[in-house]
């Protein structure tokens, strides 16, 4: 079942750059889709699209049902954490903002801590944690408001590698208990076909769609898949279509 | 470190009292061209009868004055953060108040208030308040705007916004304006005085300096001088203390040097 179609989309800036040119894509329910592109490509746009941050020049961003865009997470390539305040209070600013009551969403926030590992990091300001840790932190405050859709703009490109593939084993655990539909946007090769059902390949200046490609290994994928020949399969093919995309 | 940090400054102004004292005593300096610090405490300690009411009413002008600074400062950076034509339409006229020299609009000031202390309070916080304006706007503009998309994501109004992010991103930079401003608030309650040159019960440092000119009472004119300058120095550290204490959990500027 599709979630949300993006049909026709082009995106001109103020300045007269533009970033995306008749970008088509469907979103299905529940799935893990990538999208993997050079930068400039205007992946980034299209989240914020998406997420309804910036109006579309053409083109519709449709959606399956009338709850449009009520629940959303958001995973920025920074933290982006309120550094005046305690994990908990940042992990909880979604729900203050909805007016959910103090009580209540201390108790969920403790919760989506607890679910991305950092049980008993509550009271802790976000200049004692580290990189990983800020970003598990920016992933429970995405999670807190049990989204149908999340949406992340390369939350992990700043982090080292062994973080890195911590946070995708932990996500992918994330996303399979929870259900919930991820677009994540990601410049890696081996970062979209580790964690994706689906591939959308995009060429730069302006953005458009180039390949899509299905990353059909189940799940759960294990760290023997990282060393795996059929990974390493995928990635030549995620490769060569990226490669396609950037020469065209 | 902190030892060395209190210790060496306080070293170095034993050793150049020493040598003042030295100086005056060793060339028969006479008072009225130049006091030794031992006779300027003597008379710090006998004129305080005089000194001390005065030395309250220029502490009173100068936290009246960073008060009024904070809060018409304060409010109209947040009035300038919410509307931006409330921003195009007034802030020129806040930077003709601050580049205008206050000497040179002392007279006029004292002439429409028509009372000495409600003119002096007027020249301290014109000089205290744009610090105060111009750090809070900066302060209320430096937000990440990524956070602005996600309180735009989760439906914050401006109020919310306001409240929620801008005001807690903008406490450091106000802070830093306070801090200016309090020893601004002091040199515009003395500077206004000197050009008010008031005389009679209700008279500030400022006065005890000129009138000890007019008397060639030097050594009173020095108690006076240092009793300004020990006021700004408190301002300054209580205000240094404050931002600390608001500032420590959480901001770059209040973390432990490594």
């Amino acid at each position: 079942m599709q979630l949300v179609g993006v049909r026709g989309v082009s995106k001109v800036f103020a300045n007269g750059v533009e970033a995306l040119a008749n970008v088509s894509l469907d979103v299905q329910a529940g799935e893990f889709l990538s999208v993997l592109g050079p930068s400039g490509c205007g992946k980034s746009t299209l989240l914020r699209l998406i997420a309804g941050l910036a109006e579309p020049t053409t083109g519709t961003i449709d959606w399956s049902d009338d709850k449009g865009r009520a629940d959303l997470g958001f995973v920025f390539q920074e933290p982006t954490l309120m550094p005046w305040a305690t994990a908990l209070a940042n992990v909880a600013l979604p729900l203050k903002l909805r007016g959910v009551a103090k009580s209540e969403r201390e108790a969920r926030a403790a919760e989506a801590l607890d679910n991305v590992g950092l049980k008993g990091f509550m009271r802790v300001w976000p200049r004692e944690l580290s990189g990983g840790m800020k970003m598990r932190v920016s992933l429970a405050r995405a999670l807190v408001v049990k989204p149908r859709l999340l949406l992340m703009d390369e939350p992990f490109a700043a982090l080292d590698e062994i973080t890195r593939h911590r946070l995708n084993d932990d996500l992918l655990e994330l996303w399979q208990a929870s259900g919930v539909t991820v677009v994540f946007v990601t410049h890696s090769v081996f970062e979209s076909v580790f964690l994706s059902q689906r591939i959308v390949v995009m060429s730069a200046r302006p953005g458009r769609v180039s390949a899509d490609l299905a990353v059909t290994t189940p799940y759960p994928r294990s760290q023997a898949f990282r060393t795996s020949a059929e990974y390493a399969a995928w990635c030549r093919q995620a490769s060569s279509r990226l490669g396609e995309a950037m020469a065209a | 470190m902190i030892g060395a940090k209190v210790i060496a400054p306080i070293v170095l102004g034993i050793l150049m009292l020493a040598l003042w004292e030295g100086i005056v005593r060793a060339a028969g300096i006479e008072p009225y061209i130049l006091p030794g610090p031992i006779l300027v405490a003597k008379t710090l300690i006998a004129d305080w009868g005089t000194l001390e009411p005065s030395l309250l009413v220029t502490l009173r002008i100068t936290l009246e004055a960073l008060a009024a600074a904070v809060a018409v400062g304060g409010l109209l950076a947040i009035l300038f953060s919410l509307s931006r034509w409330v921003e195009l339409s007034l802030f020129p006229y806040a930077i003709i108040l601050q580049v205008t020299p206050i000497v040179a609009i002392a007279p006029l000031i004292i002439v429409w208030a028509n009372n000495v202390e409600l003119s002096l309070l007027i020249c301290a916080w014109l000089v205290a308040f744009f610090p105060i304006l111009s750090n809070t706007i900066l302060g209320l503009r430096s937000v990440d705007p990524n956070l602005l998309d996600l309180f735009r994501l989760y439906g914050a109004g401006r109020w919310r916004t306001l409240v929620d992010l801008r005001l807690p991103a903008a406490l450091p930079y106000f802070l830093g304006g306070l801090r200016i401003s309090g020893g601004l608030a002091l040199i515009g309650a003395v500077v206004a005085e000197f050009v008010a040159g008031t005389g009679g019960n209700a008279s500030g440092l400022a006065w005890r300096i000129l009138e000890s000119g007019y008397q060639l009472k030097i050594p009173r004119m020095f108690a006076a001088l240092m009793l300004i300058s020990a006021t700004g120095i408190v301002i300054y550290l209580l205000l240094t203390w404050l931002s600390h204490l608001l500032l420590r959990r959480w901001h770059e500027s209040a973390l432990p040097e490594s």
